[in-house]
């Protein structure tokens, strides 16, 4: 599924005293099956641009196609499209409310007309999928631990099964190995169910290991668009704008800038291993030639 | 749809009205609350709306602000209105089936709308104009005598400060809420009373436990930060008359004995 933006304008509380211009003149076009991250400061729009994708929030001027239709035409089926497109809000297990795991998870099924056996089952999937031990199932959500928490408020927008699936901030708030359970959980999504992810997040670190193309905001605009390496090729803009490259990055310009031959694009840590590597092995092989002479 | 709400909202502007100290905004209110129920005919409501319409003004609020707050109090002015239309006793105008219209409950049934209507809109003058904490500040103030026969004062306003405080975090949590169980697919809107009801329950469930889970928060906050109500506190920024002020309490008097007047002379 695609979807695709136009000249993309939202202003907040329009007329009044608190008026604000949150989105200007966004052009995007999110492909079916990308895994892109959407990157910017507090503030920067990223937020209010993705609940444009499920229309919660409508542009103040220009047009959203999903699979080339408009979806401010009046005639455009709203609810079809929030099954689409899975919105996870920040801290989404604030929006837990039902006596038990599974209920709560069945609560998006149930909206999209489903039976309460079709729900269950796609709940038991989805929360299968995130992690969630079957002995949970009918604990009160409220008893869980924080991950948990979040991994089943996930599972809660999984069970609609989106062909696009939106997480604001998923790993706000969580500890190092939350974290990281929670991203190996996002890309295994990407990988297996073949649908399209769009990660939002402030932090570098999280989005490069993981996104085929990154998408950074600042003050409502598009500042940037492309691969990891495209993007973390602008270094000082970014900078500029109160954002970082990742740090294994800036080890490896610091190692180049000390005459050691290494790439300078490197995005990752494990990109960054291999390449130590690759250097090392070569230095041995110069090293025994050296000796052989 | 949520932020409807405009009570105890603050509208920044830079206007005569908002720098204007809360004591005198306080007292202003109330006098102008007592003296909508001092006027019994037209000429003194139109001397209030004369006097609303320029603290409107002066305050540089854009006035569709202060309708807003109408808005939560449609139906108690429809009730208020339906019944004085049709059970005050006098001399009859319209008569159907059981249904009497009496030219007395006409006119009470609209003194008593302009009544309410102005009581939102003045206070709502009030609140928009003052942040909570000058409010409160001011609250405590105007009440400090009370503290003799021991009404705990300062607690008092402290639990207004934090309620002002917290209706807009609410307000944005519900929004919040609201949006993220709409991507789930809820439906806030359609359906009747019973389906109505029911579809709060994702709503309200959690924005309870937020409410308290931040009461919590706040509290914890509070005790960490030793505070132990309101014995000994003294203030970083005492609360002074100025110029101006006095000049409000003058005005404010002057209406006052207008509406008196014009309350003994008809």
């Amino acid at each position: 599924m695609s979807i695709k933006l136009e000249h993309l304008n939202y202003i907040y509380s329009q007329g009044t005293a608190y008026e604000k211009q949150a989105l200007r003149d966004v052009c995007l076009e999110l492909r079916d099956g990308e895994f892109v991250g959407l990157i910017g400061h507090t503030g920067s729009g990223k937020s209010t641009l993705i609940q444009h994708l499920n229309g919660l929030v409508r542009a103040t001027s220009g047009a959203l196609y999903v699979d080339g239709k408009n979806i401010y035409d009046s005639s455009y089926n709203m609810k079809g499209l929030r099954a689409k497109v899975g919105l996870v809000f920040q801290y989404p297990e604030y929006q837990l409310f039902e006596v038990n795991v599974l209920k709560d998870v069945c609560f998006g099924p149930k909206n999209q007309g489903l039976t309460d056996e079709e729900a269950e089952e796609r709940a038991k999937k989805a929360l299968a999928q995130v992690g969630i031990d079957e002995n949970c199932y009918e604990q009160s959500p409220f008893d869980l631990s924080g991950g948990q928490k979040r991994r089943a408020a996930i599972a809660g927008v999984l069970a609609m099964e989106p062909e696009v699936l939106v997480l604001d901030e998923p790993t706000a708030g969580l500890d190092p190995r939350g974290r990281l359970e929670i991203l190996g959980l996002i890309s295994r999504l990407h990988r297996e169910r073949r649908i399209t992810v769009v990660l939002v997040s402030h932090s570098m670190e999280d989005v490069a290991e993981y996104v085929e193309r990154i998408i950074v905001m600042n003050k409502g605009s598009v500042m940037l668009d492309g691969t990891p390496k495209e993007v973390f090729a602008h270094d000082k803009e970014l900078e500029q704008v109160g954002l970082a490259v990742p740090q294994v990055t800036y080890l490896m310009r610091g190692l180049s800038e000390l005459g050691i031959p290494v790439r300078r694009d490197v995005t990752t840590v494990e990109e960054a291993r291999e390449e130590i590597r690759r250097l090392l092995k070569r230095r041995e092989t110069c090293g025994q030639a050296a000796e052989g002479q | 749809m949520l932020r409807d709400i405009t009570l105890g909202q603050y509208y920044p502007a830079d206007s005569v009205i908002h720098k204007l100290d809360p004591r005198l905004k306080l007292i202003g209110t109330m006098v102008f609350l007592v003296s909508l129920f001092l006027s019994h005919d037209w000429i003194g409501y139109l001397a209030a709306t004369v006097f609303l319409a320029g603290v409107i003004r002066a305050s540089r609020v854009p006035f569709r602000y202060m309708l807003k707050g109408l808005k939560a109090i449609i139906l108690i002015l429809l009730i208020t209105v339906v019944f004085n239309l049709f059970v005050v006793p006098g001399d009859v105008i319209w008569e159907f089936w059981v249904l009497r219209v009496t030219r007395q409950g006409l006119s009470q049934a609209g003194f008593m709308a302009v009544r309410l209507i102005y009581l939102i809109i003045g206070s709502s003058v009030m609140t928009l104009t003052t942040t909570p904490n000058d409010l409160t500040d001011g609250l405590e103030r105007v009440l400090g005598p009370l503290r003799m026969v021991k009404v705990p004062v300062h607690e008092i306003a402290m639990i207004m400060s934090i309620a002002l405080r917290f209706i807009p975090i609410l307000l944005e949590e519900t929004d919040k809420i609201m949006k993220a169980q709409t991507a789930r697919g809820a439906d806030f809107e359609s359906g009747n009373l019973i389906q109505k009801a029911k579809s709060m329950v994702p709503l309200l469930v959690p924005l309870f436990i937020s409410a308290f889970r931040r009461a919590n928060d706040l509290a914890l906050a509070m005790e960490a930060r030793c505070y132990r109500g309101g014995a000994g506190r003294t203030k970083m920024k005492p609360l002074l008359y100025e110029k101006r002020d006095y000049a409000g309490y003058a005005v404010l008097a002057v209406y006052l004995a207008a509406m008196i007047a014009i309350r003994i002379m008809r």
